[in-house]
């Protein structure tokens, strides 16, 4: 952190925290650079976290996983042509076959299509709804650690959001809402906002307590004293100086939000209340599924496969994330 | 300590009247009219006559306030008169199900033996799998059982209950025909055979409860193990020349106990939310089912009342934990 000292310009103590103060090109974005006069060239401390993430068999793993799973469910339409909706009477519950590698339901349609389709609008609610609390959950975080006055009133907020039963209530909400959505934003739109919306809004209250926390600690550290010594002002210390060291907490609740968020919306699916069944998703495919359980139970093992490979995968990095963010372990 | 105690209590309420008046203010916007069932040959003065029979006429607050006094006030004394044949509650208005016209109370209190036994089983079973595999874990560290533990506990958090709930009934019904894929609520343990029914159908939502809930405190405790073997007085205790069971088992397990004991505590209220799927796989027809019904139903009663018992559950949990955790951490008291 010292160097960052040696790049600010020096300054008289008689500005005022409201005049802005001109940041050196130069700085290194994030503040972290390697310390010290070690001869060796200058490594960012990614670097560090990158080879300390390699050693983690799991996170590789689950690291590999994910990306597969992803990059099927981008570039699946392209390379299986079949439409998702396109209904063939004639093939309707055929097992596995040529055509159909992963068989058709009772309509007739492919099942690998309905995957690929589902897997797309499962990642973008689990991602959008992922990126949503995270915007919620450190600003909530870093406003309650740095801002005393504020504190109070914003914990005293978390703990009701924690104390809130959330799967009945995302379920009233869900209900209540779900018409007047689908009338503004049309069908498909408006039952996406508001399921991201609403999971959004109920998952980001760990994100919150932690990075409170952490902002709570480097508040106290010698270089943000420095840095507001010389009339910081509020906005700027945030962005340059607090968040990026916090940004190691953030992420490894960012990778763990997406499963949250993954599992959250297949259960509302699964209880009937999320996706309709033409607009398919993962929860919505085994929702489907379970109708013809009895007859087909192959049937619901491939959108649940795929709901936990991809938890189980982030889960892993999460873990991964979470061991190579520490520097405590990371010089081991 | 009682000091602590009554602080804790004290701020629960103000917690519990800000949630009630969430949840009562977000049902306010429902948009649908518990009269569209009835048939349209009724005159529309009738309709209203019926509207505000139903409490419906009058202005939000003084809704909300009926609401409050007959939650926390005659319901209560409902139970009262119950359970000591008083009748003091006599004659005053109850909180009542637009669906089948009968107090949303005496339901609740039909379904809920069913949810307790699956769900509180589930969880006693989760908690006393989960501790013994969390100590060997974290004592025997990098070990094959700990290997092995630490990727089943890693599954059984990742994998949804719904998707093990349907596997299970797949492979242990369809295929083998073991276990009944439907949980009976009729069936009365009477004999040995029904007993036995009683068990049969139970196995398959208690292992999927239990798995969940144990994959979770087996981290936990894992976690906490960890973190007390390598302090000092664990060397202190071991340089005395105490046995290792005894140096494992009471000095280390009692402290590592303190946040496993509070984090115990702090996922009763969730596992009762979280079962809400569990019954819905294997039609348990419990309080989370009751729930789903109610929603689907429109019957708003129905659904305050019970998600306003499941925020309960969560603020009565939230203190047992903070008085456990003073209780047995007595740093945290004199904060």
């Amino acid at each position: 952190m010292t160097d960052r000292l040696a790049d600010e310009p020096a300054r008289g103590p008689d500005h005022g925290p409201d005049r802005a103060h001109a940041v050196p090109a130069g700085a290194v974005p994030g503040g972290m650079a390697v310390e010290g006069g070690t001869p060796a060239p200058p490594r960012s401390q990614w670097w560090d976290v990158w080879d300390q993430f390699k050693t983690h068999k799991g996170a590789m793993a689950g690291a590999f996983v994910f990306l597969v799973i992803l990059l099927g469910v981008i570039l699946g339409p392209w390379l299986w042509s079949i439409d998702p909706q396109a209904i063939d009477i004639r093939a309707r519950n055929s097992g596995p076959t040529l055509a159909h590698p992963f068989g058709t339901d009772q309509l007739g349609r492919d099942t690998l299509a309905r995957m690929i389709a589902g897997g797309q609008t499962s990642m973008a609610v689990g991602i959008t709804a992922m990126l949503l609390s995270l915007v919620v959950g450190t600003a909530v975080g870093v406003l309650a650690g740095y801002f005393r006055r504020l504190d109070g009133i914003l914990m005293r907020l978390t703990d009701l959001f924690l104390a809130l039963p959330l799967l009945p209530l995302l379920l009233v909400i869900i209900l209540l809402f779900r018409d007047r959505l689908r009338a503004v934003f049309g069908p498909e739109t408006g039952i996406f906002l508001l399921i991201v919306f609403v999971i959004g809004i109920t998952s980001w209250m760990q994100t919150a307590r932690i990075v409170r926390g952490d902002v709570l600690a480097i508040k106290e550290r010698e270089f943000v004293l420095a840095a507001k010594s010389i009339g910081t002002p509020a906005h700027r210390m945030i962005f340059r100086h607090i968040l990026p060291n916090v940004l190691s907490p953030i992420m490894v609740s960012a990778t763990l939000g997406i499963a949250t968020a993954i599992i959250t919306e297949s259960a509302l699916s699964f209880l009937g209340l999320g996706f309709p069944s033409d607009y398919p998703t993962w929860g919505r495919l085994l929702y489907d599924a379970t109708d013809y359980l009895q007859q087909y139970p192959e049937r619901v093992i491939w959108p649940g496969i795929a709901i936990s490979l991809t938890v189980l995968s982030v889960n892993y990095i999460g873990d991964g994330l979470r061991d190579a963010l520490d520097p405590r372990i990371r010089g081991r | 300590m009682l000091n602590y105690t009554i602080r804790r209590l004290l701020i629960s309420i103000p917690t519990l009247l800000f949630i009630s008046l969430a949840i009562f203010l977000l049902l306010e916007l429902a948009p649908g009219d518990p009269m569209a069932q009835v048939p349209l040959t009724v005159p529309p003065e009738v309709k209203q006559a019926m509207r505000e029979a139903l409490g419906l006429g009058e202005p939000v607050h003084i809704r909300f306030w009926k609401w409050i006094v007959q939650f926390f006030w005659t319901e209560p004394l409902h139970l009262f008169d119950s359970w000591f044949g008083t009748a003091w509650a006599e004659g005053q208005q109850r909180v009542i199900s637009w669906q089948t016209r009968s107090p949303v109370m005496e339901i609740v209190a039909q379904r809920m033996p069913q949810t307790l036994w699956v769900v509180g089983l589930s969880y006693i079973i989760g908690t006393l799998i989960a501790l013994p595999i969390g100590i060997i874990s974290a004592y025997r560290q990098y070990s094959i059982f700990d290997q092995i533990g630490t990727f089943v506990s890693m599954v059984g958090f990742s994998v949804p209950t719904f998707f093990t709930g349907v596997l299970l009934i797949v492979i242990f019904s369809v295929k083998l025909g073991w276990f009944p894929s439907i949980y009976d609520t009729t069936l009365v343990v009477n004999d040995w055979s029904s007993f036995v029914l009683q068990l049969k159908q139970m196995v398959m939502p208690v292992f999927v409860l239990a798995l969940y809930n144990a994959a979770q405190i087996s981290r936990f405790m894992r976690a906490s193990m960890l973190d007390n073997l390598n302090q000092d007085y664990v060397r202190t205790a071991r340089a005395k020349g105490l046995t290792e069971r005894v140096v494992v088992l009471l000095h280390v397990l009692r402290n590592s106990m303190i946040p496993v004991v509070t984090v115990i505590a702090l996922g009763v209220p969730t596992v009762f939310g979280g079962a809400i799927i569990t019954e819905q796989v294997f039609k348990v027809n419990g309080l989370g089912q009751l729930l789903i019904t109610a929603i689907q139903a429109n019957d708003l009663p129905m659904v305050q009342s019970l998600t306003f018992i499941f925020a309960v559950l969560i603020v009565l949990f939230n203190l047992i934990a903070d008085v456990l955790y003073g209780l047995l951490d007595p740093r945290i008291r004199y904060d």
